[in-house]
């Protein structure tokens, strides 16, 4: 069937099932977004500026399970997209990214708005592709989308000519992909399996630690298993909180550098580290070789490259998540660690229960935590920025049956707004909360505007310390000058949000809280609390 | 430790930019690099020689591994491998220098390409440490230009690595 390059780029995401797209338009893209507006069954969400058109690409990614895909045009559309993309990349996310390109036979010549994007972002991203034959478009999109969303997933680029995209071409699209240089290992290998089982049951005092890898292989009932089964206790890395239900007896907290106190305690005392899913980065486990001293270790992970980089592993086991550990399911492991279970469990649930005492006039963030996770719906999203509200929201703010979700990788300022409103697209009947800090949010508050557009019923809950206040920490905990890290001058945020039609409240004492987040979960329509924070309060310092 | 590798890539454009990108970020070190098409015109083969812990290597392997553009890897020690290098050297000769030129080009089995009035220019394939002696024999008579490809290497015997 004859057709352009453009309308086959948006046949094909059709093909792909593709329903939503976050894009930003410019010259080089205008065929596709011609095509676009053919389209009956994707609708494209237009948002503010380019990252985070990646970011609620990565926030309905997280929720969906399929890749999410965003659209931009060459030079700056596509520079702007590169931190979005480096962010999916750390924390293997699936996503297409299309950027427009100027002509192909111009290509080289630096003309306007002409940058090499496939080059800027080869060092973080799984793969990419510039489409120099119109022909190649069906195959391309088809083998971008299986790299981007099989094995450990990721971003993938493609970079289309705008001659590509007026190019005519006979559409098909190919039913199977052949990519000799791609073949990720799906199944556990057998011999390992049984080292690990055989493991397990010589452990005195088991640890499992699961990371961002159990959402990615959407295993999180196969880990609940594990855990029940064997009784195991389990911790969490941040990306992957919310595998068990906080209140759950096993489910042990999160560990790293700004950790729980148990959790970290059960990590330094284990004779036997299950990490499932974890790539064991520094700020979840700051000294391997500490641990490898006293433990042994057993690496689940889809992506043999993690397999020995960080830690040597003892029983080494690549695979899919679900099914690596549905075939360890079916060995029976079993261990026996009651008593060590059981104080964990203790220590834990104490921990878990610590809740610092109300002090009139001041919200106490731990406590705004607390309250937020007693009242949200038991399937809310909860979606974390970055900072001490990133680690206040991880640590405090109980996780039932939803999902937790934040930038554990990059760390990158003001992706939770937009990931929200990608969330809030892929789950509309599902409450969505934002926890940010007053820094964050006004590098992307531009998107209150496209969240409003698209009917998004997101609530913001707002950490007003008028500082930048975990780099405020890390300068008082390393006795440096306080500098550069105060915003003395925040706007009015109430006003802001009147401006862009978002209801709003301001609480700044203990006793207005409970109230205050009721009002915003019951009102319908997007929602943002102003909590008022002392910039003294600590993230890092445990109860 | 210095390592033989040998990588079967996709001969297409920006591969080698996506290989030599790895090992700056990663922070491996190159000591020669040589690549080029194979007798499967799709496929290119990139010899090199980097100097890393074994463990490192390990890493090096799976890093690599893990780019689509990436075929196949091979490690290649000495024992297993043919390697040789290729050298173009030009070197200061004058009417009463060049025999002796001549006659340590005929024990390494060099051969010369080109002459000029004063200077010679001469090729030889070898392994890299006769390469290194070669030059070190040439050095007292002037060394003027030198040109390297890096090693190049197949397994010894019927393996290859298609």
């Amino acid at each position: 069937m004859n057709m352009t390059g453009a309308q086959s780029m948006v046949r094909c995401l059709e093909e792909e099932d593709v329903s939503h797209i976050f894009g930003y338009p410019g010259a080089t893209i205008c065929p596709f977004y011609e095509a676009l507006y053919h389209s009956e069954s994707i609708r494209h969400i237009l948002v503010r500026q380019e990252q985070n058109a990646a970011h609620m690409a990565s926030g309905y990614a997280r929720i969906t399970g399929k890749a999410g895909v965003c659209v931009v045009t060459s030079g700056p559309g596509a520079t702007n997209l590169i931190t979005g993309i480096a962010t999916a990349y750390m924390d293997s996310i699936p996503l297409i990214a299309i950027t427009g390109q100027v002509q192909s036979y111009l290509l080289g010549r630096d003309i306007f708005q002409e940058i090499d994007i496939t080059g800027a972002v080869s060092p973080f991203i799984k793969h990419t592709y510039l489409i120099k034959k119109a022909a190649d478009i069906p195959r391309v999109f088809k083998e971008a989308f299986h790299i981007a969303t099989t094995g450990r997933p990721g971003p993938v680029l493609i970079d289309v000519p705008i001659d590509m995209q007026e190019a005519e071409i006979d559409f098909s699209y190919p039913e199977e992909v052949n990519i000799r240089g791609y073949k990720p290992t799906v199944n556990g290998n057998l011999k390992q399996l049984k080292k690990v089982v055989e493991t397990i049951g010589k452990a005195e005092r088991p640890l499992i630690c699961v990371g961002g890898g159990a959402f990615c292989a959407k295993a999180q009932e196969q880990v609940r298993r594990l855990c029940e089964e064997t009784k195991i206790p389990m911790v969490t890395t941040m990306m992957g909180l919310g595998v068990l239900p906080t209140s759950h007896p096993l489910n042990i907290g999160m560990i790293g550098s700004f950790g729980h106190k148990t959790a970290n305690m059960a990590l330094s005392q284990t004779d036997l580290l299950i990490l499932v899913g974890a790539r064991v980065g520094d700020r979840a486990i700051t000294a391997p070789e500490k641990i490898s001293s006293h433990s042994k270790t057993i690496h689940i992970d889809i992506d043999p490259a993690e397999i020995g980089k960080n830690v040597s592993p003892t029983v080494p086991l690549v695979g899919d998540l679900r099914v690596v550990l549905e075939s360890l399911l079916a060995e029976h492991p079993s261990s026996n660690c009651t008593q060590w279970s059981e104080y964990l469990q203790k220590e834990a649930d104490a921990e878990k229960h610590t809740m610092p005492e109300a002090r009139p006039s001041t919200i106490q963030p731990k406590r705004l935590m607390a309250e937020i996770g007693k009242q949200i719906f038991p399937d809310a999203c909860v979606v974390a920025d970055v900072g001490q509200n990133q680690i206040w929201a991880a640590k405090y703010l109980p996780m039932q049956q939803g999902r937790f979700l934040t930038t554990g990788g990059l760390g990158t300022m003001g992706y939770a707004l937009p990931a929200a409103i990608g969330v809030k697209i892929a789950q509309p009947e599902k409450q969505t909360v934002v926890v940010c800090g007053d820094g964050a949010f006004q590098m992307t508050n531009n998107e209150l505007s496209t969240m409003v557009e698209q009917g998004c019923d997101v609530k913001i809950v707002l950490l007003n310390n008028r500082t930048l206040g975990m780099v405020c920490e890390l300068q008082r905990i390393a006795k440096r000058h306080k500098f550069g890290v105060a915003l003395p001058d925040t706007p009015d945020f109430g006003k802001l949000a009147d401006a862009f039609g978002v209801k709003s409240r301001r609480i700044s004492q203990d006793e207005d809280m409970a109230s205050a987040i009721a009002e915003m979960l019951a009102y319908d329509g997007p929602y943002l609390l102003e909590c008022v924070v002392s910039e003294a309060e600590n993230s890092k310092v445990n109860m | 430790m210095k390592q033989v590798i040998s990588v079967l890539v996709e001969n297409q454009p920006g591969v080698l930019n996506k290989i030599t990108g790895l090992f700056s970020r990663r922070g491996f070190n190159i000591e020669s690099l040589a690549v080029s098409v194979t007798e499967d015109e799709s496929v290119s083969r990139i010899t090199m020689i980097i100097d890393i812990g074994h463990n490192a290597v390990d890493q090096l392997e799976k890093q690599l591994n893990k780019l689509i553009c990436v075929l196949k890897i091979k490690r290649l020690d000495n024992v297993e491998m043919t390697g040789r290098e290729l050298i173009l050297v030009k070197v200061s000769a004058t009417p009463s220098t060049r025999r002796n030129i001549k006659d340590l080009c005929d024990i390494m089995h060099a051969k010369i390409d080109d002459i000029s009035a004063a200077t010679l220019t001469v090729e030889l394939a070898d392994v890299p440490q006769q390469i290194n002696l070669f030059l070190e024999m040439l050095q007292p008579f002037g060394i003027v230009e030198v040109a390297r490809t890096g090693l190049i290497a197949v397994q010894k015997g019927s393996a290859s690595m298609n």
